[in-house]
């Protein structure tokens, strides 16, 4: 029977044959991932309430991000709670190694085909393994801790396909600006997002995580991508085994909800003025609004390949005055890789602080938050009002390579004014 | 089930439902601020029995689950919207909240107008205006419901399954 690489997984999950979008099904989760905002400190007073332990320790992951340097005394005090529970439950304990939808396949916790849930609304991420992976809330989550199941509507396919090839400057970021400018932020409609075409293909692993992170700003359930050599490769070179992921795509046949298809090569970068990403446009159409913060963090914008786009344009410059530059890389292994390669001594010189593996400020956790009034340009999902800091702070999205490029002209600025011919993506 | 309508425009997003700053005070001092950004009177005039109804894409955005919480703390019966996201629609009916797409238009509906909510007949009935319809809610959300969210629900489930093994 033709199907959907989503209908496949679950189909699989739920011990069927076969699914229908609109079926609502029990499936068996492969791999539950939490962590310490959401995590123990939720989850363990529901499990004691219910009476019941984890349904499989061996399947669940507890990683350590949102108040990651426990910079203030709450957040100290979770992480203590964190540390502890991860003893007491005998889980794998991924403890201040970077951001849970970075470590989690680095640590070689993926496999493509996985039913994985997570207790945060980007872990749409993992759709860039191949995995069906979907972000739930607290009280959700301590249910499938305690279950090792959970309910789904089988959602139906929206194929988004960009043809062609993205041109200098323009990466997975962009993409995603785009769409949820274009789709809108239900565009997803809580279905699978499937991302295909040519465009997509060439793309690495860690661009492909920026767009299954980010169907979450478009309100898909989900977002796929079939896995293929480069997935393979990837995971190999982490010391994973991909395993038999051949049959894991959409059978050509299969019905789709929707079909869009999109020309990568006419798309340029892109900001989204706040307080929505579906607020984007061409950075040419933004007006030159002043930056005082460039951010660059978070699980969409400071893995290794953002670290190295957004190095390219700082190589050689310094911040413009007034305009603070914040790196936190996604992970110790991406800022290890970034080190041996001089590309955390090139923000150094550019004059940028450089915070911890965690989600730093993106939601507004620990020291450095937004203050009054503050403008930032910032390589993170999201910028709802508020969500960074202060509620007169300002958030506007882009890449890292427009973040780095703002951040040294002190304005909304293009990238492509900054790179020459054979720095692209 | 009958209460006073509080009408919301279309992609109000989990800061607004639960504002970042107010996370760490509990639910109280956070149900106080609950969508304050948008309507600055409604948690002090909200009340037990209110509907919230609202446009598309209601509680976008985090997996934060006291942005539903907040609701409820306020008293409020059941949120109406032309859609959810998704991750929003599934911690509400979690926690009891009951939460219903409205099929019919919503252009009809007036703030502050007393409205009966009947989830059996799949209907919102605001005073002096035509009935809404509602989508039927899928027999697994309703169990849950009536059980009054999951933790409940799991309780009943875990003490039915210790009953059979004894």
């Amino acid at each position: 029977m033709v199907a959907t690489l989503a209908e496949k997984i679950i189909a699989r999950a739920a011990g069927r044959q076969s699914v229908r979008p609109g079926e609502i099904v029990t499936a068996k989760i492969d791999l539950a991932m939490i962590h310490d905002s959401g995590g123990p400190r939720r989850v363990e007073p529901i499990l004691k309430d219910l009476g019941v332990g984890l349904f499989d320790a061996g399947k669940v992951v507890l990683i350590s991000d949102h108040f990651v340097p426990g910079d203030t005394d709450e957040g100290a005090r979770i992480l203590e709670l964190t540390r502890q529970w991860a003893k007491e439950r005998k889980v794998a304990f991924h403890d201040g190694e970077g951001i849970c939808h970075v470590v989690l396949p680095e640590k070689v916790h993926l496999r493509p085909g996985m039913f994985v849930v997570g207790g945060d609304s980007h872990s749409p991420t993992g759709g860039a393994f191949g995995c069906y992976m979907f972000g739930v809330g607290a009280t959700e989550m301590a249910g499938v801790l305690a279950t090792g199941e959970i309910w789904l509507k089988v959602p139906g396919t929206i194929r988004i396909e960009w043809q062609g090839r993205l041109g200098l400057g323009v990466t997975a970021k962009d993409i995603m600006l785009a769409l949820c400018g274009r789709l809108g932020m239900d565009g997803g409609k809580y279905q699978a997002v499937e991302y295909a075409g040519e465009a997509i293909s060439a793309l690495s692993m860690q661009e492909r995580m920026t767009l299954s992170n980010m169907a979450a700003e478009l309100g898909a359930q989900a977002g796929l991508i079939g896995p293929d050599e480069t997935t393979a490769r990837w995971l190999e070179g982490v010391g994973s085994d991909p395993g038999d992921w051949s049959g894991l795509k959409s059978d050509p046949e299969a019905a789709l909800l929707e079909h869009h298809v999109f020309d990568a090569a006419a798309l340029e970068p892109q900001v989204a003025a706040p307080h929505s990403p579906a607020n984007a446009a061409p950075v040419g159409d933004a007006p030159a609004t002043p930056v005082d913060v460039a951010y660059i963090g978070a699980c969409t914008g400071a893995k290794y390949d953002d670290l190295k786009r957004a190095a390219s344009i700082l190589r050689g410059r310094h911040t413009a005055a007034g305009t603070e530059l914040m790196v936190a890389p996604s992970s110790r292994r991406d800022q290890d890789r970034a080190t041996d390669e001089g590309i955390m001594k090139i923000f150094e010189d550019a004059g940028a602080r450089i915070l911890p593996n965690a989600c730093g400020i993106c939601a507004g956790y620990g020291a450095d938050r937004l203050g009054e009034n503050v403008t930032c340009i910032s390589s993170t999902a999201r910028n709802f009002k508020g969500r960074m800091g202060a509620a007169s702070s300002n958030v506007w999205l882009a890449s890292p390579y427009t973040v780095a490029a703002s951040a040294v002209a002190g304005r909304i600025a293009d990238p492509r004014e900054f790179l020459r011919a054979g720095d692209g993506a | 089930m009958s209460g006073r309508i509080f009408l919301f425009g279309d992609d109000i997003d989990t800061d607004q439902l639960a504002p970042g700053q107010y996370m760490k005070g509990g639910l109280a001092e956070l149900a106080a601020h609950c969508l304050e950004a948008v309507r600055p009177d409604f948690p002090a005039s909200v009340g037990p029995g209110d509907i919230v109804v609202a446009g598309r894409n209601f509680g976008m955005g985090s997996s934060r689950e006291q942005a539903a919480e907040a609701l409820k703390f306020l008293g409020v019966a059941a949120v109406v919207a032309r859609s959810f996201a998704g991750i929003f629609y599934r911690n509400a009916i979690n926690l009891g909240l009951p939460v219903i797409v409205a099929e019919g238009d919503l252009g009809a509906v007036r703030d502050g107008v007393e409205a009966v909510l009947d989830l059996d007949a799949g209907q919102l009935q605001p005073a002096g205006a035509a009935p809404i319809v509602l989508e039927p809610l899928p027999d697994n959300l309703k169990a849950l419901l009536a059980d009054g969210g999951l933790v409940p629900h799991l309780k009943k489930r875990f003490a039915a399954e210790r009953g059979q093994d004894w």
